[in-house]
Formats: C-alpha cells, structure tokens, sequence
C-alpha cells in the first residue's frame, strides 16, 4: 500500500463517502465520474449507511501478501441499504457464527498492517450486531 | 470479414516447470504450433499473458515472444485480461486475419507462476480484482468464489457434493491428458476434507499454480487446405463482455452475466444455438466456477449446474460434456495460458486426436469459455471442423 493510495481512499475508508446520481438517484461508493446506469455526470455528495446485513461470506484460510498475519479472518460482502454493497472483512465474530442474513455493523479499525511502505491502513469493517 | 481456421496447436507438459524460464515456455509452444502447420515463420504475434511482471520481473513479451520464437522482426502485441488473457489474444489474432490485415498469426499464451512463493503468487493473481474495494480487505480469488459459492448453495441448494463432483469428474479427464498437470483421480472425500483454504472451497475446489504456454497459428479458412493437410478447423464465432471489476456490485451475486452475454455474441455469429454444442472447454478455476458457467451458457437452467454435473450431463460421455481436457482443475492454470490452450483442446477433439477416454465422441462443434478475474471479463469461441 502506497502512500498516494492509502491517502486517496480515505474519504470513503474512513467516512463512507459516496455520491447519489442527480438524475437517477443511485447511490455510487465509491464515487464515480459517470453513472452506469443512467450515464449521468451530476452528483450530490452522500454517506453510505454504516449498519446491514451479510449476502454472502467466507473465511480466508490461506491469505495474500500483507495478511498472512492475520489468516484466519472473514470477509462478507454486505448490503448497506440504498441499492449498495460493500466487500469488507468481518471482525469479533468466531466463523462458525457467520450466517447469510446476519445484521452488522461497520466500525473503524486497521485493516492493514505496515508492510515494506511503512504505511499503516484504516478502514471499516463490519462486526456482528447481536 | 474473412473466415478464419487453425492450423497449428502446440502446448508443452505443464506443471511446476522450475528448469524452463518464461522465454523457454513461450519458444517451445511455438515451435510446437508452427511444427504442427508446417510453417517456419507467421505474419504477427499475439502473446496472452495475465502478469509476467509480477510473476517473473519481466515485461516486454511483444518482444520475448517473437524473438525466442525465432521470428523476429515478426510484429509482437501482448494482451491482457487477467485470467481471460489467453482467449482474448486468440480475439485479437482472430480479428487480425479475418479484417484481412495480415494472412498467418500466431497466438500464444503463458504464465510462468513458480518463480514466486505461493503468498506472493495469491497476491499476484489478486490484482485481477478490484485493488482498492476487494483486494484492499484482504480478499483472494479463492475467497471471491467461495462467496460466489456460498451465495450459489444458499439461493439454489446446491450441495458440497455438488461441488466436488466437478472435481472428481475433471481429474477423470485429465488423468488421460499426457500434458496435464495433475494426472491423476480425486473422490468426493478427498475434495471435501483436503486443507480448507477459503470456505467452503478446499485446496482440490482451487485450480493450481502452474507454469505452461499454449500456441495456436490461424489463417483465413480458404488458405488453410494448402498449408496443411490436417482437417481444417474454422472460427465460427468470437464473443467478448465484461461485468463490473467488483463482484460486490454485481445484480446477481452468484450468475456470470459477461459469460451470458460473450456466449450469445459467439453463438449468433456462428448461427448457432447452445443445442448445437457438441462439447465445451469452460474456465473451472474453482468448482463453482463450472457450476456458474454451464448456467450462464444456457447449457443447464440456472441453479440446476450442481445436479445437473452429479447426473453426469457434463462428462465426457454425457449430453453436454465439459472440459475433456482436465479443466483448470486437473490440466492446471497458467492464467494467460489457458484461453490458448482451451483452443488447442477444441481443434485436438474435433481433428479427433485426443487420448482415448477422453476423446468425445462425434466432437465437430465445441465451445470455449474463458474468463477474467470473478467473472469481470468473458470471452468465448466456437470452433467447427470443416
């Protein structure tokens, strides 16, 4: 993780920034320059929601480069309402506990340690709601 | 547009080939391909490969290709889509003899994946995702399709048996196939137990790390009975799509819609319908994978790719068989290599040359499908004997 990079997400990683398309009204995380529904150009700034539920997970076993460290984590990819889901790891919650449906809720944390840049990354992460 | 054929295929023994650089994998399946049509030179390369850059430091095979091939100043172009980069060179050699522009084209694909470790090479094949939404959170291949997987058992039912049959039925094929990686059989219980490495997806649900190249030479289908004297093996249909880079912004989490769609643009261009598939070569870089494919071709209804592979409709001796060659599964995964090598399985049944056992039976019309990332490109050809 680059230095540019970590500081280029950091609108959405850290406060969930989005954008709602002006002329059809769909929710875009993370923002883009046109929007693929409609191929609209104008945008008004939103947040995407920071609770949902799991649509499908798995847990990682075997990780890449940067998250050996951590194996095993969980990873779902979670609706947050709006017509929006998101990939995110899943913390505080044992695998066996994972269920499709499942509420939660995005809290902030670390989700990379510092590699060979240096840099360490923060993002959310969904954790159960029980 | 001219009509295309093939005449020539060559693929070396894959597998973990430490003795052999990147530029030996490439040299050796076109020598192979151009002993096959008997040429010593062609007009224009295409080399598919997903990332030689991170696999091996070494970038340039516009120049590797034709220079190890021995045919330099032959006009060498890489292509790449991660995964799919192999049967999108064979679309661009494709559309590069039929506008015409050029007569005789070589494509190859390669990956040589053993040089690295295997944390490395998980990260490697991650950057056919999204880096900044998915690879970001710390998510593999594996772990995309085992959500695909998961999201697929709970929408349809599909079974852990289901799954493991695609494994079970490939490792059949390719225990026939000389040049597969692992030839030999797994059972059901192996697949299931093996070492989980994403759930539910175990290490024998995973296509392998391998290292291999695959090499095809096309020509316009009228040239093709006076540069060989091998049944003539034409490109009917070429199609291509993609799909959002993000599983997660998928309509369907669990339908491969760019394969849908690639399969559709190949089939009408040919003036075929899906019925009219004799056999096909699919990307099962996971079990699921298979699953999805077959659905998203039309070959099985949607949420029926899990029975309808434990009833057999896609072994080899079956209704629609699939992957006769092993699939990724057995055969191995060079990611670029593998479109190529899709394409040389077709024109091996259809010339009717392929091992017995696996050779299908009344093979002229096959189709193959070969896909990028979790299914965020497609592309898909259909090749008929003359």
């Amino acid at each position: 993780m680059s230095s540019p990079r970590n500081w280029r997400g950091m609108p959405q990683r850290y406060r969930l920034e989005a954008a709602k398309c002006k002329k059809c009204g769909k929710v875009l995380f993370p923002p883009r320059l046109v929007c693929p529904e409609c191929h609209g150009r104008e945008f008004e700034p939103t947040h995407i929601g920071n609770t949902g539920k799991v649509e499908t997970f798995t847990v990682i076993r075997v990780a890449p480069s940067g998250f050996t460290d951590q194996a095993p984590y969980a990873v779902a990819i979670v609706n947050v309402g709006d017509g929006v889901r998101i990939l995110c790891q899943v913390a505080d919650v044992e695998p066996e506990e994972l269920a499709i449906g499942m509420p939660v809720k995005l809290e902030f944390r670390k989700v990379q340690s510092d590699g060979e840049s240096g840099v360490i990354s923060y993002g959310y992460k969904a954790v159960p709601v029980f | 547009m001219r009509d295309v054929a093939v005449i020539g295929i060559g693929m070396n023994k894959w597998g973990e080939v430490w003795e052999k650089s990147i530029s030996d994998l490439i040299a050796e399946s076109a020598l192979l391909a151009l002993d096959d049509a008997g040429l010593d030179k062609v007009d224009a390369m295409y080399i598919g490969c997903m990332s030689s850059g991170l696999f091996t430091d070494q970038e340039h095979l516009g120049s590797i290709g034709p220079d190890y091939a021995g045919i330099c100043p032959t006009p060498g172009t890489r292509v790449e889509s991660a995964c799919a980069s192999g049967g999108a060179a064979i679309r661009s050699g494709f559309l590069h003899v039929a506008s015409g522009a050029s007569d005789i084209v070589m494509v190859v694909g390669v990956e040589k994946m053993t040089d690295v470790d295997g944390a490395k090479a998980t990260f490697a094949l991650a950057t056919a995702a999204d880096q900044e939404y998915e690879v970001f959170h710390g998510v593999t291949f594996p772990g995309l399709y085992a959500m695909m997987a998961n999201h697929h058992m709970n929408k349809y039912c599909t079974t852990r048996d289901q799954l493991a049959q695609v494994a079970v039925k490939n490792h059949k094929n390719g225990k026939l196939n000389p040049l597969a990686q692992f030839q030999m059989d797994v059972t059901l219980d192996q697949v299931k137990n093996a070492v989980m490495v994403s759930d539910p997806l175990t290490i024998l649900d995973c296509s392998p790390i391998t290292d291999g190249a695959a090499a095809v030479i096309l020509c316009p289908a009228d040239k093709a009975k006076s540069i060989s004297k091998k049944r003539v093996v034409k490109v009917k249909g070429s199609g291509h799509a993609s799909d959002t880079i993000q599983l997660a912004q998928r309509k369907d989490l669990s339908y491969l819609k760019s394969t849908e769609i690639a399969a559709k643009k190949a089939l009408e261009m040919a003036g075929r319908k899906i019925g009219d598939i004799n056999f096909a070569e699919v990307h099962d870089c996971f079990t699921i994978a298979e699953i999805m494919v077959v659905e998203a071709l039309g070959a099985v209804e949607v949420g029926k790719g899990g029975p309808a592979t434990m009833d057999g409709v896609t072994a080899v001796d079956g209704k629609f068989p699939v992957n006769a060659s092993g699939g990724l599964k057995s055969k191995g995964h060079p990611v670029g290599a593998t479109g190529v090598a899709q394409i040389v399985e077709l024109v091996k049944q259809i010339r009717g040359t392929a091992e017995k056992g696996r050779q299908v039976k009344n093979a002229n019309i096959g189709l193959a499908q070969n896909m990028g990332g979790s299914g965020a490109s497609s592309v898909v050809h259909i090749l008929e004997g003359e």
